[in-house]
């Protein structure tokens, strides 16, 4: 446990975080390699969730939000961010202990400051999941987002996983107490993380608002919406539905409709009806992947 | 006697829902105790950030023993009913007695020891709390707003055992998760449990936790010169966020100052729960903030207020992009946005909505004399900063941003002020908007919110008003009532919606069934405004029949409905009014009882008639001289100088039905009297139903 010597650059957070949540017994994954606009659409926090299997992980999801992007020039908001996340099923007793623990690792000696549970039902209608817990606070800032999943995939859960998604890049200015996120040490010796993000934000923002062709999007969404059934419908070599990859074409038809709202080409009454195809496809997917589980029990 | 102690500790209770939960925990459980029979001496229960507390002195050992008599079968009913009754009662034939041809069981049930009857409601408490929303957690079955970490249970001093769902009862509790020792602390009763909890930083009860914050929050102010901004809503949702709370007081950038201070304020309450702080000696807000932390930091504060400060700052700059881009936007844009938002499905857009009202504020501006051309434009732009980002951001502000952004882009001052104004009143309590234009402006908006709705059979029902119409009508009702002698605008017919009545029949014919009519939804509206007229009426302490005797008059005039109600609660309340109300009670029943029978007798009164009593020629010209008087005063709506035409009535009408026998065998006697109750009910009735008013 480092008792604030030297702030954490953004990488020892990350590894401190890494060290901290292996110890509890964590598998530590990389990130997944699908556009995600958060970490819980990883599947191993959105699929894992379902059933009755114990399950331990911990991660860092890039996670892309089109329409956030300010051209690197708003120094809270990106784009393009990480959020780490921690999935435990079920959820330990001591959950809290064991965040507020993380939240010691890295440096954040509660003494000193306010650390706060503040109500916050979590709910992401593009995937049918909900959960009751908080934001946690520090310092009247929110530093992560503390869930006890009830619903994944529009299906009640068999048992209960507990989520922590920490909003690495906020976690880190507040640990550093830097303003803007570009000013973020990214390591100890001094690599900003505007050297390794801005040029990517101002790039990326430009595509998100005004560069991808929407009739080019549109049709690839049809196209991922169409892959979703078909390969729902097949099976694999034991038998068993084509879930995973059923569940990226999910991700991939989820990114491409952000990419569309960001382009500003989905209309305020088309709105619910494209989050509702997509819910539909998740919980395709979850009902497949929960019948899948109890055929094997 | 002994005393029961029950603490259900969990993980952090939302704020919002630890009083209701206080409140709900005291009903289930003295609910179900009382239900046993038991009595005791007081019962308190608190609610706080991480825990649910009940204590009850006085509650005895044991339930009384019971006596119930319970009804079974008739004698004579077959078999197996008694069989049955048996069998529920565990009594056997012979220990029945039978009254009237029914057998009844007399059951004695020995009390039950508290213990037991505490144990099994404990369970059912938890089992069936109403939380708003609850959860499960882990592998386990049981639901709790958060979850339940352990359940302290004393009676007289002693653990009540059970189990629930894994968690057994104890005598432990847990103090401040950052303050305290971290210690399980092992309590005896309730004065030992409040005293440890203090000593290990909770304060048990909201009341001291609020009393905390304001002195504390008040005395760091004033150390600076400076005061709080009060906000009492605010104030109950930090004293559910911390067991120990600790106002901080923090430095805010001064340049955020040249933002809007709603802007400011509600940022940084609605995201931050901050209270605003004020500079006594000069305007607006001081660059300050105050923060109730749940800690007592140990470098006094200074890490968590420079913390703070700057998680406000990354907020307040939010604010000011927004401010910036909205600015570089304008009023164009957002209302070209508004032609893609859809109002309501069965309404169109919000920009036709615009039209509407646009058309509308026009026309009223053009009835009351009051520049259509301003009327229309601040109508216009109204709804346009719906689309800025900043009420994007915080819904609340709708309409004060578009007054900023109006003056800001060199509106006049009028139309500005409307755009700011045209919501209010938001309730009985808001005020009114101010200038001619805004008020047009706030009509026209309400107006058409109600003709919309009504047009498509959407009338609030029950506690259901999902389009705050039943506001919008108060707001109407009010701004004609209270800027009556300023707009000479008085009743409901004076806003006639008629350059959109044809946008509301299509509205109309795309969701109902009924022909529609121009008269029918023009009647609808005037019934939905007199029923919140009513309502308002009845609030400022108005009796309802009161109310009706006015309303069965017809009369659509808001400002004359009011005094004429007025004239006539005062009427009714002295000697003469009372009297004349029996008095015309039982004119009108003698007549009703004739028309039953027939036509009845109309047209002049005869006087001078051989053997006319007395009375009855005086009620005549006293009814003629009251009519006279009446009408006058109704014609300069002095509705109080008709209550005293009517009070002269009174004197007449009580010896007239003292003296004069209304029945009489001759038939030109009895037609004579029967037309002059006739009068005396029409000239009454000319000031209100009195058939409506009850007494």
């Amino acid at each position: 446990m480092t008792t604030s010597t030297e702030p954490l650059a953004f990488q020892d957070l990350i590894l401190t975080l890494h060290r901290y949540w292996g110890e509890q017994g964590c598998a530590i994954l990389q990130p997944y390699d699908i556009e995600v606009g958060a970490g819980t659409l990883h599947p191993a926090t959105v699929l894992r969730a379902l059933g009755t299997k114990p399950w331990k992980a911990a991660y860092v999801q890039p996670s892309r939000r089109p329409g956030d992007g300010r051209y690197g020039e708003n120094p809270n908001r990106l784009q393009h961010y990480y959020q780490y996340q921690v999935i435990l099923k079920p959820n330990p007793d001591n959950l809290q202990e064991l965040y507020l623990g993380s939240l010691a690792a890295i440096g954040i000696d509660p003494k000193l400051h306010d650390i706060r549970f503040v109500e916050d039902d979590w709910e992401n209608p593009t995937v049918g999941a909900w959960g009751l817990g908080w934001e946690v606070w520090c310092d009247g800032m929110e530093v992560t987002q503390f869930t006890y999943f009830q619903g994944v995939g529009g299906i009640e859960v068999d048992v209960v996983s507990g989520e922590l998604t920490y909003g690495l890049e906020r976690l880190a200015m507040y640990v550093q107490g830097v303003d803007n996120v570009y000013d973020l040490k990214f390591t100890k010796e001094g690599l900003t993380y505007g050297e390794v993000f801005l040029e990517n934000e101002r790039q990326q923002s430009e595509a998100n608002f005004h560069g991808y062709d929407v009739d080019g999007l549109k049709r690839r969404f049809e196209d991922m919406v169409a892959e979703v059934s078909r390969l729902l419908a097949m099976t694999g070599p034991q038998g068993q539905p084509l879930v995973l990859p059923a569940y990226d074409q999910v991700l991939k038809a989820s990114h491409l409709f952000n990419l569309m709202d960001a382009r500003g080409a989905i209309a305020v009454a088309e709105r619910q009806s494209y989050i509702g195809r997509i819910r539909e496809l998740c919980k395709a997917c979850a009902l497949a992947y929960v019948e899948r589980e109890r055929a094997e029990a | 006697m002994p005393q029961l102690l029950l603490e259900i500790f969990s993980e952090e209770i939302p704020a919002r829902m630890q009083q209701g939960a206080a409140r709900d925990l005291e009903r289930m459980v003295s609910d179900r105790l009382k239900a046993a029979g038991l009595t005791w001496d007081a019962l308190t229960t608190y609610a706080g950030p991480r825990r649910l507390t009940l204590v009850i002195d006085g509650l005895p050992a044991a339930t009384p023993d019971r006596e119930e008599e319970v009804k079974g079968p008739r004698a004579s009913a077959p078999e197996q009913a008694l069989d049955g009754f048996l069998r529920k009662t565990g009594l056997t034939r012979d220990q029945l007695t039978e009254r009237d041809g029914v057998l009844f069981a007399v059951l004695s049930s020995k009390g039950r020891a508290t213990t037991d009857l505490v144990a099994e409601t404990v369970d059912q408490v938890i089992r069936t709390f109403p939380w708003p929303k609850s959860m499960r957690w882990g592998s386990g079955t049981l639901r709790w707003v958060r979850p339940i970490k352990r359940i302290l249970c004393l009676f007289d001093g002693k653990v009540v055992p059970f189990e629930i769902d894994g968690i057994p009862s104890d005598a432990i509790t847990e103090g401040h998760r950052f303050l305290g020792s971290g210690q399980l602390l092992k309590v005896s009763d309730f004065v030992d449990y409040r005293t440890q909890l203090e000593r290990e930083f909770v304060l048990l009860d909201v009341a001291d936790r609020k009393l905390r914050i304001l002195e504390q929050a008040k005395a760091a102010c004033a150390a600076r010169g400076l005061s709080l901004v009060d906000d009492d809503g605010l104030l109950d949702e930090v004293a559910g966020l911390a067991e120990w709370p600790t106002p901080i007081l923090g430095d805010m950038d001064p340049q955020f100052l040249a933002l809007p201070p709603e802007v400011v304020r509600l940022s940084m309450k609605v995201h931050q729960k901050y209270f605003a702080v004020r500079d006594p000696a000069k305007e607006g807000l001081a660059p300050n903030f105050l923060v109730v932390a749940n800690v007592e930091a140990t470098d006094g504060g200074k890490a968590l207020a420079a913390g703070n400060s700057r998680v406000l700052s990354a907020r307040l700059n939010d604010a000011r992009f927004f401010w910036d881009e909205d600015q570089k936007v304008g009023f164009d844009a957002w209302n070209a946005k508004l032609s893609g938002v859809t109002f309501h499905a069965k309404l169109g857009t919000l920009a036709e909505r615009v039209e509407r009202i646009e058309r509308q504020a026009r026309t009223l501006g053009r009835q009351l004399n009051i520049s259509p051309a301003l009327s229309g434009e601040a109508a216009k732009l109204s709804k346009a900063d719906l689309a800025s980002s900043m009420v994007g951001e915080f819904p609340e502000l709708q309409g004060t941003m578009g007054g900023y952004y109006a003056r800001l882009a060199g509106y006049d001052d009028a139309v500005a002020d409307a755009i700011r104004d045209h919501y209010k009143p938001l309730g009985p309590n808001d005020s009114l908007p101010v200038g001619g234009v805004s008020t047009v402006v706030a009509l026209a908006d309400k107006l058409d919110m109600l003709m919309s709705f009504l047009a498509i059979g959407e009338k609030p029902t029950g506690s259901r008003d999902p389009y705050a119409l039943r506001r919008a009508a108060l707001g109407v009702i009010r701004i004609i009532l209270e800027r009556d002698a300023f707009l000479s605008l008085k009743s409901i017919t004076d806003v006639w919606p008629g350059p959109n009545l044809l946008a509301y029949q299509k509205a109309w014919e795309l969701s109902r069934d009924d022909d529609y009519s121009d008269i029918k939804l023009l009647d609808e509206l005037v019934d939905f405004i007199r029923d919140r007229l009513t309502v308002l009426l009845r609030d400022r302490g108005q009796r309802h029949d009161l109310v009706a005797a006015v309303f069965a008059l017809g009369d659509d005039d808001l400002v004359r409905i009011v005094r004429r109600v007025e004239a006539l609660a005062a009427f009714l309340a002295t000697d003469d009014g009372a009297n004349l109300l029996a008095g015309y009670k039982r004119a009108s029943n003698i007549l009703r009882a004739e028309e039953k029978k027939g036509p009845v007798p109309t047209g002049m009164v005869q006087t001078g008639l051989p053997n006319q009593p007395e009375p009855e020629t005086v009620l005549a010209f006293a009814v003629g001289a009251a009519r006279t008087a009446v009408e006058t005063a109704l014609e300069t709506e002095d509705f109080a100088a008709a209550m005293t035409a009517l009070a002269g009535l009174r004197a007449p009408v009580d010896r007239f039905f003292e003296d004069v026998l209304v029945n009489s065998d001759v038939a030109e006697e009895r037609d004579n009297r029967l037309k002059l109750l006739g009068q005396v009910r029409d000239v009454m009735g000319q000031v209100a139903d009195f058939g409506q008013i009850a007494g």
